[in-house]
């Protein structure tokens, strides 16, 4: 019975997703509201469940395959959160696509599970099967415009190269499990520890494998070529699903696998983390200026924004690693926002795709236009929003550590960074409008978004309510 | 005597010649999915035999995961790949080319 309290989250989500697959067989048409307070409600309910039954250390069930402690703790909690903004923001959207069907809030609702488990995989095996549940609900959710060329088109893409990134990271997992003889990620760590430098070229092998994996599902270069076709060809609703709970879970997925499976390989794969944090800042940075459509500027923003991420992961500190955290958890809030601004507004009756169809948001919808810049500027990293905060520290934890010259890399990039974002800023407030744009969204997603941009300053002015959290993560 | 040198000599070759038919393929969308398939079994036959000369049965039980889901994987690939056929009316790989930049 006490192996099963620490899951009881998970449990819920699952059955309570399953009530609501029957639920959404027996509703008419235009009932399908239903869906969506039912399935909101699950993850406030989740939510509070994850809450109140945090444990005081970590807790080790089902023969050691799942983990709960303060670190999955608020990564869950931040997923329901993140994943509740995204279903809040897609409703008015869908409706008007037509694609207002149970099917959208179900498949999210079954990824969060998928992100649930990696959030909490202890074993192998519990993290390949919550990432598998992940991935294959996001396949279909890209394909769920199922008349639409480019979407289908983006969703072959997102499931070969997704699929191969899985097959990669198993073979990884496969050869790491001949050499430790063990599924077990806090056993491979004690086994790796143990053998010092004994066979480390056969554990570097297994390790490349790993990280390429691990790579792929974060979409750090050079393994980002699926990020910018799935985020256009996708439907915004979805784009914004995937660029931002997901992120989550891929963090995640780098604490259990690298920092503390392989924590003791630190200076193996630190080289290949610095390979990926300057190549994802560049190319990140330097494509995402020449963009036109804002889906695939956000999408080159995620790439540079995963960059700062991984160079706090690379750091190998524990004040590195709760700095990565935090940009990830910032970075899953903003990225909702973006893309949430997007979903709550049409030009001639058309969603938004370029960075264009935005001009002149301010004489229109003004309060709109003031939450879209928080965010720009939240993502840019200026005093006084999050995202400085967020950046800050991770340039904190380089400087600490005595990466100099990769810090300045890192701010000249920020730098470059600000050019596209401003640009966007440029759109809003300069540009007359030249056609209609006109919001479309109800009460719940106004509420949501003033609440979204508004968390960008609140968090900036006092990081105090966000940062505890983090270091607490990785106290233990 | 096999050994375990043997399976995991077989185990790189199949997942080298599904990797190079990802990369080298082309012409057809199904050749891909046929080589992603071709890749989980390059990793199943891994663990089995790390299972089979570790005496450790959880290599085995790991494999019953990933063949299920290779299951579920092909089911969600093909049907992505029905979808693309309808609306492109081919599965050229080549075809696949409205999203770039």
């Amino acid at each position: 019975m006490s192996d099963l309290v620490p899951v009881i989250p998970e449990i819920f989500i699952l059955t309570m997703t399953c009530v609501l697959l029957l639920v959404d067989l027996f509703i008419k048409e235009d009932q399908r509201d239903i869906v969506y307070w039912f399935s909101l409600a699950i993850l406030a309910s989740a939510f509070l469940l994850t809450y109140q039954g945090q444990p005081s250390e970590r807790e080790l069930v089902f023969g050691a395959s799942f983990v709960r402690d303060s670190l999955s703790d608020i990564l869950k909690l931040f997923v329901y959160v993140v994943s509740a903004g995204v279903f809040i923001y897609a409703r008015d959207y869908l409706k008007l696509k037509g694609m207002y069907k149970g099917e959208f809030f179900l498949l999210g609702l079954f990824a969060v599970l998928g992100m649930m488990l990696m959030i909490s995989s202890a074993s192998f095996l519990t993290l390949y099967l919550g990432l598998e549940l992940l991935a294959l609900s996001l396949y279909a959710m890209v394909a769920l415009e199922y008349h639409s060329a480019r979407a289908s088109e983006a969703a072959m893409k997102y499931f070969v190269l997704g699929a191969v990134a899985s097959g990669i990271l198993l073979y990884g997992m496969s050869i790491m499990y001949g050499l430790t003889g063990t599924l077990n990620i806090y056993e491979i760590q004690a086994r790796l520890l143990e053998a010092g430098d004994a066979g480390r070229t056969g554990v570097a092998f297994a390790m490349v494998f790993i990280l390429v994996g691990v790579a792929f599902k974060l979409g750090a270069v050079p393994f980002h070529m699926w990020v910018p076709d799935v985020y256009d060809g996708a439907p915004t609703a979805v784009t914004n699903f995937i660029g931002s709970a997901p992120k989550i879970a891929a963090f995640a997925m780098v604490v259990r696998l690298v920092i503390e499976g392989m924590g003791s390989l630190h200076e193996q794969w630190l080289q290949i983390f610095l390979v990926l944090a300057v190549l994802s800042l560049l190319i990140g940075n330097v494509l995402a200026i020449p963009q036109t459509n804002i889906k695939r500027m956000l999408a080159y923003s995620t790439i540079a924004h995963i960059g700062f991420i991984v160079l706090g992961v690379l750091v190998g500190t524990a004040d590195g690693y709760s700095a990565a955290l935090f940009y990830t958890l910032v970075y899953a809030l903003m990225s909702m926002g973006g893309f949430g601004v997007l979903l709550m507004l049409r030009r001639e009756g058309q969603e938004i795709e370029l960075i264009n169809d935005l001009k002149g948001l301010n004489d229109r919808h003004p309060w709109l236009a003031f939450m879209m810049m928080l965010l720009m500027i939240s993502m840019i990293g200026i005093p006084g929003t999050v995202g400085f905060v967020a950046k800050l520290w991770v340039l904190e934890a380089l400087i600490h550590e005595g990466f100099i010259s990769l810090a300045v890399f890192a701010v000249v990039m920020s730098v470059i960074g600000a050019y596209y974002y401003l640009r966007v800023i440029k759109t809003l407030y300069f540009d007359k409008p030249d056609s209609e744009l006109v919001m479309t969204s109800n009460w719940d997603s106004r509420l949501l978004v003033s609440a979204n941009g508004l968390a960008m300053l609140v968090l900036g002015l006092f990081p105090g309510l966000l940062v505890p959290l983090c270091v607490a993560a990785f106290a233990g | 005597m096999i050994s375990l040198t043997h399976y995991l000599v077989l185990g790189a070759i199949l997942f080298s010649i599904s990797i190079a038919g990802i990369f080298l393929n082309r012409k057809n969308v199904i050749v891909l999915l046929m080589c992603i398939e071709l890749m989980l079994l390059a990793v199943n036959t891994n663990f089995i035999a790390f299972s089979h000369y570790l005496h450790d049965i959880t290599g085995q039980v790991f494999v019953f995961f990933i063949l299920t889901v290779a299951a579920a994987e092909a089911a969600i690939g093909l049907a992505i790949l029905v979808v693309l056929f309808r609306n492109k009316r081919t599965i050229n790989v080549e075809a696949l080319d409205d999203l770039k930049g």
